[in-house]
């Protein structure tokens, strides 16, 4: 069937570029994010960020009227980051544009260049922007976009050279940049990760209200970014130029490699930080993979030959695809929101020459879309964030809830998914899920599985 | 006053007997830049209102992300079809935003429209279709003449002021339909419910509380909506607006244009839900005189079995602190209202979308102190939560972890909520609600509580 030469979009498979600008700034250390719009985009976001961390969640706004609107919103912009210096004494205020002040032409560059004039008397945090027409890309855009800014905008190129190293995490959970953390400890490395949200999205509970919660990346350390030994950047569906590019520009080398998630990616992973740091993998990581494949043994019968669907960002359905390909499930459809950013090669490059069949990809789907190939494809998986949640349902399929966002189900920030640890807790527990929904379907309910 | 209130703040805020009178509140006006306000746009006014129509097609012409934050946002159930909780966008690109978007716009009702089959179209505007000035207008006269149904445009540019624009938008969007089909059947005694949205299931309880009363439910506006009710609500004796002002406007333009006349009323808590119901009995009266004995009779039966139990939770409660921060100021009366019916008392009450009236009227039914805010923000709301000590807060999912991270008790109150809080029923559930927060031991732990209570451990060991 000739499909029509437009679709409209139900039950959208992304989000907007301001919100992951938004949720990149919030991993900075003392850092509050803005948004140069309309009150209502802030608000959205602050409530649909929440719903995920169950933390609070302040993001500022410009709320331009419709007289801004017309004239442009510089004068807000200016007041507006004032008013948070009062409030939030911020050492880092992240500004993001929207459709609104996109469309009607604000030039923030030049707008904060105006304000660094008429307030330098003040004591003036950093201020980085990003350009995030809403109408362009999706939310990782937002987010790498920001991430890019942050090390464009701040770069020092006085920073001494030293020993540690950067990693652009990409858009794993609170728990996986925790692990991250640990990993850099147990290498006995000095490590920037940018952004670095652990804390700062999944935060302890404090005697008083915090403005700004603690943790995040220092401003210091994204400085000295251009100082490090080198770079890891997690992403195969990254834009061509990047924070990582960027800094190998600077002569920093940058190692581009997919999120570490499944074996073999997290081989390279470990693998590339062995041979940026020059330090041998330690005991307790030979261990932990070992454990992961002693369990993908166990319990490759109960997966083998399931047929998943697999949905959200594009650098977790490749990481997906390429764990999922290794424990012989097959991926029958890959699908995520945005469009151009090579997920179809990127899939392939993980996945050929182990799984059975090579995922089919879909870039820019909604979830009508697929729904509509489910109806052929049957399968008994569905691995994604919560969006999926009403067609799982429809399907009587378990859906196994990771990315973003979880607001249907407690912990979302503390979902594990890289390295040979967050494989595992991951596997375990799609075999689970395989083995309750067998459970519940037998009559005879076995005790043993 | 503190240092946490932004200057330009100031007179959004007052104490009650301090001197200062809430009818010089400042409110209604658009949210001070940088502030960090919890309210929202007129596109999400709108949309929450008309929301719950459930055989309607709510396509939001705009980028993606305000469809995605509004997806299936509300409990609001319907007891039939549910288009309303899928979400649809023309999700518009940087050449739409270049060439225009009303192709595209034509293109996705064609489309939904084939595919869904409503019985009516809400196409709602966003701030970047009104800065590349789509005519929304022309778009929907075309599609309501090709598609057979009526498709309605709703004028809700985010930015063309606060959230209170939106409900405006959203009443002249609804107000297109009423009066656009055959009312010879719809008996005297009746009634539309405006201003309720069917979250959790509560416009049933109310429906069944007129069905006992003999009072037929004409319109649900727009809780479990339907649009062949909305076109004959004119038809109902009565119109019963509850929420502040979300569907007022509709009231009054069917009052101007109908002449169908208008309560307000509530349904929560003990009181405001009795007074409602009895309210109604009242103008009927005339026609249906056996209606007032079988109101009380309802209440007296729902009083019996409510009663006994709020009075042990009641025990418990007694004396515990209660701030609160809703949407709409009208729902803070009747609130205020049901926390003294628990013991407790309000100490802190703010809106997004009150007026200098609703203040004043605040200020009159609160305890000396208590401080009322319009339009407030996490730093502020924090501020006020630890002067007073509260206890409980009331609020929605944005104001849930400023709560929680002081280590004080929530209730959700908001449209996200997924428990009947209306109706004597609901005011049950409110209690056990306010009471398994209240009297969780998992405050004993969090920092604020449990140095406190070392503290006065310390003291009482000095003494």
């Amino acid at each position: 069937m000739l499909k029509p030469n437009f679709v409209s979009t139900t039950n959208a498979c992304k989000l907007c570029t301001p919100l992951g600008a938004s949720l990149a700034f919030r991993g900075i250390e003392g850092a509050i994010p803005f948004l140069h719009g309309s009150q209502g985009c802030a608000t959205y976001m602050r409530r649909y960020i929440i719903s995920h961390y169950r933390e609070p969640v302040d993001i500022a706004s410009s709320a331009l009227s419709e007289k801004n609107a017309i004239y442009g919103g510089a004068p807000n912009l200016k007041k507006g980051i004032l008013n948070v210096m009062k409030k939030y004494e911020p050492e880092l205020i992240g500004v993001a544009t929207t459709c609104l002040t996109e469309t009607i032409g604000d030039d923030v560059k030049r707008i904060l260049f105006e304000f660094h004039n008429e307030f330098g008397d003040l004591d003036l945090p950093e201020i980085v922007h990003v350009s995030t027409p809403s109408y362009n890309g999706t939310h990782t855009d937002g987010w790498h976009g920001a991430v890019k800014s942050l090390a464009e905008q701040l770069y020092d190129e006085d920073s001494p050279e030293n020993s540690s190293i950067n990693i652009l995490p990409n858009m794993v959970s609170c728990e996986d940049i925790r692990h991250l953390k640990e990993i850099m400890r147990n290498f006995g490395v000095k490590a920037t990760i940018l952004p670095d949200i652990s804390e700062t999205f999944d935060g302890p509970s404090y005697e008083d209200y915090v403005k700004i919660p603690t943790g995040g990346t220092p401003v210091e350390s994204i400085k000295n970014m251009s100082g490090s030994r080198g770079t890891i950047e997690f992403g195969r569906c990254l834009q061509k130029e990047s924070a990582g590019t960027f800094l190998a520009g600077k002569g920093v080398p940058n190692h581009r490699i997919g999120i570490p998630m499944g074996l073999r990616e997290s081989d390279i992973f470990f693998d590339t930080l062995e041979a940026v740091t020059g330090k041998d993998l330690p005991e307790i990581y030979e261990q932990e993979r070992g454990r992961l494949i002693d369990a993908y043994v166990d319990g490759h019968k109960y997966v083998f030959g399931k047929r998943a669907i697999v949905y959200g960002e594009e650098d977790l359905v490749t990481g997906l695809c390429s764990f999922l390909a290794e424990i012989g499930v097959d991926v029958v459809l890959a699908g995520s929101g945005s469009r151009n950013r090579g997920l179809g090669e990127a899939v392939k490059a993980v996945t050929d020459g182990m799984g059975r069949t090579t995922p089919e990809v879909r870039e820019g789907v909604d979830f009508h879309d697929i729904a509509e190939e489910a109806e052929s494809l049957k399968p008994d998986l569905l691995i994604g964030h919560s969006k999926g949640y009403r067609y799982a349902k429809a399907w009587n399929i378990p859906l196994i809830r990771v990315g973003f966002p979880i607001h249907d189900r407690f912990g979302g920030q503390r979902i594990q998914t890289i390295g040979y640890k967050g494989t595992l807790a991951l596997y375990d527990r799609i075999v689970n899920a395989v083995l309750e929904k067998k459970q519940s379907d037998s009559k005879i309910g076995y005790g043993y599985m | 006053m503190s240092n946490t209130i932004l200057e330009e703040r100031k007179d959004q805020i007052i104490r009650t007997g301090s001197g200062k009178s809430a009818i010089d509140m400042a409110c209604n006006r658009q949210s001070l830049a940088g502030a960090v306000s919890q309210r929202a746009c007129v596109f999400c006014g709108s949309r929450v209102v008309l929301y719950p129509i459930a055989d309607a097609l709510h396509l939001v012409h705009g980028p993606i992300g305000c469809a995605v934050y509004t997806w299936d946002i509300r409990g609001a159930l319907s007891s039939g079809p549910e288009i309303h909780r899928l979400s649809f966008s023309t999700d518009l690109q940087e050449t739409d935003v270049i060439f225009g978007g009303e192709k595209k716009l034509e293109a996705a009702l064609d489309e939904l429209i084939d595919r869904h089959h409503p019985k009516a179209a809400f196409v709602y505007s966003t701030c970047i279709v009104g800065i590349i000035g789509d005519d929304l207008e022309a778009v929907c006269r075309k599609m309501t003449e090709k598609k057979g149904i009526p498709v309605l445009p709703v004028m809700s540019e985010g930015f063309k002021g606060s959230k209170r624009e939106g409900y405006l938008a959203a009443c002249k969007a609804m107000f297109q339909l009423v009066g656009t089909e055959d009312v010879s059947d719809v008996p005297e005694v009746s009634v539309n419910i405006l201003g309720d949205f069917n979250i959790a299931g509560e416009i049933w309880i109310i429906r069944e509380y007129f069905e006992r009363m003999g009072v037929k439910v004409v319109a649900n506006i727009t809780g479990d909506g339907r649009v062949r009710d909305v076109r004959r609500s004119h038809g109902a004796g009565l119109n019963l607006v509850q929420c502040s002002g979300a569907t007022l406007d509709l009231a009054k333009m069917m009052e101007e244009k109908y002449g169908t006349p208008y309560i307000r009323v509530s349904y929560l808590g003990v009181e405001d839900m009795a007074e409602s119901l009895y309210a109604v009995a009242d103008h009927f009266k005339d026609i249906d005189p056996g209606i007032v004995e079988r109101t009380s009779k309802l209440v007296k039966e729902e009083l019996d079995k409510l009663l006994p139990e709020l009075a042990r939770m009641r025990k418990d409660l007694e004396g515990k602190k209660v701030a609160m921060y809703v949407g709409g100021s009208f729902k803070a009366f009747s609130l205020l209202k049901a926390f003294r019916y628990l013991g407790m008392k309000v100490v802190v009450v703010g809106s997004q979308t009150g007026t200098k009236e609703d203040y004043a009227e605040l200020e009159k039914i609160s305890d000396p102190g208590t401080i009322l805010v319009d339009d407030a923000n996490p730093l502020e709301l924090s501020e006020f939560i630890k002067e007073k000590d509260v206890d409980v807060f009331v609020g929605g999912v944005k104001e849930r972890p400023i709560a929680y991270k002081m280590g004080v008790g929530f209730c959700d109150h908001n449209h996200e909520r997924k428990e009947a809080l209306e109706g004597f029923v609901g005011m049950l559930n409110f209690a056990r609600e306010i009471h398994s927060s209240a009297m969780s031991p998992v405050w004993q732990f969090v920092p604020r509580r449990a140095n406190r209570n070392k503290e006065s451990l310390k003291e009482a060991g000095n003494a």
